[in-house]
């Protein structure tokens, strides 16, 4: 383990785009999709993802991914624990 | 936080105790009488209304209400001597072998009961089962000579039956009875208790020996009042009589101080009959019956088995309006038809409201009364009472007829029903279809619709049921019709289409430039919708004529323009397009086929592009209609043509056969060739092999290509006019390997891929030398099916075979469990109207269904292409 190289997930052609969306946007969506933040899907604090972007318990997080069909497929997940 | 549902957050299991028995009884039950003379049950007797009613019009004793509405309360027999409950016959084995005889310690010493209860409180705390640790430690129990505690010599148990314990020292046996097993487990420790795995506070190991039996509430099991006037009582309550009598007569007998034996009799027939009113299937335990014969049906079986609670009345219940029978084929119905039974339509029903609009109509029903068909059977008046038609009462019926109420009329043509084949693996198990009524006995449907509910005639039966509301019968119209389910979700094609004859007809119709004159013309059209002659191809023997492509052509809707390769294309180098010499290229321009065969591809189920085509192009029920139409022509023009098969089709002239075997000795000698190599160890390795291996794989590949090879020999012989290979490169049934292996050679058996080894040591029958690894020794079959085995090929074609019918066996079993986890995880989730899928808390699982909010049923094959293919149409061309 020591001798691992460090390298960062962020960019990495298999990892998709997290970020971190402010409180107002967070509010934005909510009200779109008409949910409260516990019905989002979740993201576990200890994703390395998370870790690496430094998210909080109670963040809510933007996952962008390529689809092969719908082009762009967004996600938003609630850090837990 | 939003309103979620609660979770159960843990079931607990325990043992009742003869305290708490006593506590929720509301009566002690004395007697084994039932009712006194004047009918009225007796109290403190099986039947005490304490207990609940059944007979309308009395009430409970315990909680006042009606039959119906109290839902019966337990009674309970003191027990004179304790029995064993035969559910724990096992579990008090084990307790007898681990625990002291003496002291009632558990026989461990005090260092492995405190590691044993560690690692079992320590699985409780993650939710592991604990089974192995207390397994391990009943098993270690067991080992002690000696008690640790107090000395004493531990004997041996020996069980007996299900439910009897004796005590083996030596030669010498002693019968434990059930007060003495009792005596012995209220003596175990409660920190002993949690180490056999039990929770003391729950679960008293003394408790699995009653002293207390409960007496089941009346309510469930009422007695039933037969039409002699006589009372028919339950099976349970007369178990409950037996117990009760032997139970008064053993007090009896104790008490005027019965000799031993006695005793003990009267003991173990109290200790039988409790344990068969408890379950009367244990082994090695004579089932109770009835006067009649017949077993009794107590505790256990009502619920155990198919027909218990769980799988018969909790999981699945028998329900009215439905129908089930035989399916047969009738290519005459339209595919969104069913043919029901005469029978069947004048059983089954649909209420109608009677309102000004269809008062005459349905005075009519009634009028023609229950076995005329179309008649009715019931008339609910507006007071509610439901009155039967008569032969007698239906005219009189029918002439007092009044606004509001409700008639019970017979199924009739048209009308909508629910028709489903089991296993129900997808939504097209389940489709709407209209009435037909016909005569005989049978569901009738047409063969196209067969793949969605993958049936064949082979005996398959189907449900039917019938539409009670006028809702259920708009949706299913809307939603499950038979036309709204010609694409499949699975896969975004048709999955109803051509089948069989439907293929080889069109094939041998639209193939070349057939030619028919008028007569034939209107002959195979004349079921479709066509009621127009189009201008003939032209004259011949100044005749007019019609070519097979022009009869195509007038099913297929206007303006249908499309252009592909058909199945039967052998995918030339340089595709000569409108000229394959195959008449494979498929050209049609506003709904007329110009060029190229119609095969599978073309209409067959799964992989017709032109019923794809017309379903998404046009409206579904332009694609019904034209499925029906296929189908239609389809069998007329096979019945126009001529076809048939039989063993001798697959007859081949000598000279190929000549061919073959020379083929295949030439094969056999190349195998000899290897096998030589392979001893003076000159085979060359492939990589990544042993030597061993590469032989093998060296031998499959030559033998597989011989097979093939005579395969193309045989083809050649019997050409493209051979009904086998109609029906193989049209796609309409079987392979050009099934072909192969008919006239030319079976091939290579295989077991997990491997030529056969198995069998005696060093060969796999005894005719063969030890050590032989030619072809005839592991399983080549060089005969053909029409040939016929030789006893060798036949055994080796035996073991080939049997792995198949193994691997369908092992594969439908695991698929189908894999699909009940599938669909139990996933039934509740719903896209919802904003495109979200959520599960019933509305949690999100998908902020867009699939991602990219796709139908599957109306994607083409799943593929994105449908942008492209619009463009394509409009302009003409291909784009990449
Ligand atoms: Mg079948
Ligand atoms: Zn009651
Ligand atoms: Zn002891
Ligand atoms: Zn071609």
């Amino acid at each position: 383990m020591k001798n691992m190289k460090e390298f960062s997930l962020i960019g990495h052609n298999m990892v998709p785009q997290h970020i971190l969306i402010p409180e107002n946007e967070v509010n934005k969506v909510l009200k779109e999709y008409g949910v409260d933040k516990e019905q989002l899907p979740k993201i576990k604090l200890a994703d390395p993802v998370i870790v690496e972007i430094g998210a909080e318990i109670g963040d809510v997080i933007k996952v962008i991914r390529n689809s092969p069909t719908a082009g762009e497929a967004v996600v938003y997940r609630l850090v837990i624990e | 936080m939003s309103a979620v549902p609660k979770k159960i957050k843990e079931i607990q299991f325990g043992l009742i105790s003869p305290k708490e028995f006593r506590k929720m009884s509301v009566t002690r039950v004395i007697t084994a009488d039932t009712y006194d003379d004047d009918g009225f049950p007796i109290e403190m007797g099986l039947m005490d209304p304490k207990m609940g009613v059944i007979d309308p019009g009395l009430r409970c004793k315990t909680c006042g209400g009606r039959a119906g509405e109290c839902p019966g309360h337990f009674g309970h027999v003191e027990l004179i001597a304790p029995v064993v409950h035969v559910g724990f016959a096992k579990l008090i084995r084990k307790i007898l072998r681990a625990t002291c005889r003496d002291c009632g310690a558990l026989l461990l010493d005090s260092n492995q009961k405190k590691q044993y209860l560690e690692q079992i409180r320590m699985l409780r705390k993650i939710g592991q089962p604990i089974e192995d640790i207390t397994n391990e430690a009943f098993k270690e129990a067991r080992k002690p000579k000696t008690c640790q505690y107090c000395g004493a010599r531990q004997l041996d148990v020996k069980v007996e039956k299900p439910s009897t314990y004796v005590e083996k020292d030596g030669t010498h046996e002693h019968k434990l009875m059930a007060s003495d097993i009792r005596s012995r487990f209220e003596k175990i420790s409660n920190d002993d208790i949690e180490v056999m795995g039990m929770d003391p506070s729950k679960a008293r190991p003394e408790w699995t020996i009653m002293t207390v039996l409960p007496v089941p509430p009346v309510t469930m099991r009422p007695s039933i009042t037969l039409e002699s006037g006589q009372r028919s009582e339950d099976d349970l309550t007369h178990k409950l009589v037996d117990i009760i009598r032997i139970n008064q007569r053993f007090q009896e007998n104790r008490e005027a101080g019965a000799p031993q034996l006695i005793i003990e009799d009267l003991w173990e027939l109290l200790q039988y009959h409790v344990t068969t009113f408890i379950d009367n299937a244990v082994s090695g335990v004579p089932p109770a019956r009835h006067r009649s014969g017949r077993p009794l049906k107590t505790l256990s079986q009502r619920l155990k088995g198919k027909e218990g609670r769980f799988r018969g009345s909790l999981s699945g219940k028998r329900v009215n309006f439905s129908a089930r029978t035989v399916i047969s084929p009738d290519p005459n119905l339209s595919i969104s038809e069913v043919g029901v039974p005469l029978s069947m339509a004048m059983e089954l029903s649909i209420p109608v409201n009677v309102t000004k609009r269809n008062l005459e109509e349905v005075r009519e029903f009634i009028k023609r009364g229950p076995d005329n068909h179309p008649g009715a059977n019931y008339v609910i008046r507006d007071d509610n009472r439901r009155l039967k038609v008569t032969d007698k009462n239906c005219e009189e019926l029918a002439e007092t007829l009044e606004l509001g109420w409700k008639v019970d009329r017979q199924l009739k043509n048209g009308d909508i029903i629910l028709f489903n084949r089991q296993p129900s693996l997808h939504r097209m198990s389940i489709m709407a279809h209209e009435v037909k009524v016909l005569p005989h006995k049978t569901f009738r449907l047409n063969p196209a619709v067969c793949p969605p509910y993958n049936a064949d005639f082979d005996g398959d039966e189907m449900n039917m049921h019938v539409l009670q509301t006028e809702e259920a019968r708009a949706e299913a119209k809307m939603l499950i019709h038979v036309q709204e389910n010609i694409l499949s979700p699975r896969f975004g094609g048709p999955i109803i289409g051509g089948i069989h004859d439907h293929i080889s007809g069109m094939y041998m119709l639209t193939k070349g430039d057939n030619r028919v004159d008028k007569n034939d013309f209107l002959e195979m059209l004349r079921k479709s919708r066509i009621t127009e002659i189009v201008e003939p191809a032209g004259e011949e023997d100044g005749k007019p004529y019609w070519t097979g492509k022009n009869v195509f052509s007038q099913i297929l809707p206007d303006g249908l323009n499309m252009t592909y390769k058909a199945l039967l294309c052998e995918n030339c180098d340089t595709c000569k397009k409108e000229d394959c010499n195959r008449d494979a290229y498929v050209t049609i321009r506003d709904g007329q086929l110009l060029s190229g065969t119609i095969d599978e591809k073309a209409v067959g189920a799964f992989k017709g592009l032109i019923l794809d085509r017309i379903v998404k192009d046009y409206t579904p029920a332009v694609a019904l209609q034209f499925i029906d139409d296929m189908t239609r022509l389809a069998i007329r023009s096979i019945m126009h043509f001529g076809f048939s098969f039989g063993i001798n089709d697959e007859d081949i002239p000598d000279e190929a056969s000549a061919q073959i075997s020379e083929l295949l000795e030439e094969a056999e000698m190349r195998v000899m060739d290897f096998i030589i190599a392979f001893n003076e160890e000159n085979l060359e390795p492939l990589p990544g092999r042993t030597v061993a291996e590469t032989l093998e794989l060296r031998i499959m590949q030559e033998l597989g290509k011989a097979r093939d090879a005579t395969g193309e020999i045989a083809g050649k012989y019997l050409g493209l006019d051979n009904t086998a290979v109609i029906m193989a490169v049209s796609g309409a049934r079987g392979s050009m390997l099934n072909l192969t292996q008919m006239a030319g050679c079976v091939g290579q058996q295989a077991v997990r891929g491997e030529r056969i080894r198995r069998g005696y040591a060093g060969r796999t029958l005894s005719n063969f030398n030890h050590g032989d690894l030619g072809a005839a020794a592991h399983g080549f079959v060089k005969s053909s099916y029409k040939k016929g085995l030789s006893p060798t090929e036949y055994f080796f074609h035996a073991i080939g075979g049997r792995e198949g019918l193994v691997d369908t066996a092992v594969r439908t079993s695991q698929s189908g469990y894999l699909q009940r986890r599938l669909v139990n995880a996933l039934q509740d989730l719903e896209v919802q109207y904003d495109g979200t899928v959520r599960d019933t808390r509305g949690m999100v699982v998908q902020f867009k269904y699939g991602e990219d909010g796709v139908d599957p049923m109306k994607s083409d094959y799943s593929r994105p292409q449908t942008i492209r293919r619009i463009i394509e149409d409009v302009i003409g061309k291909e784009v990449e």
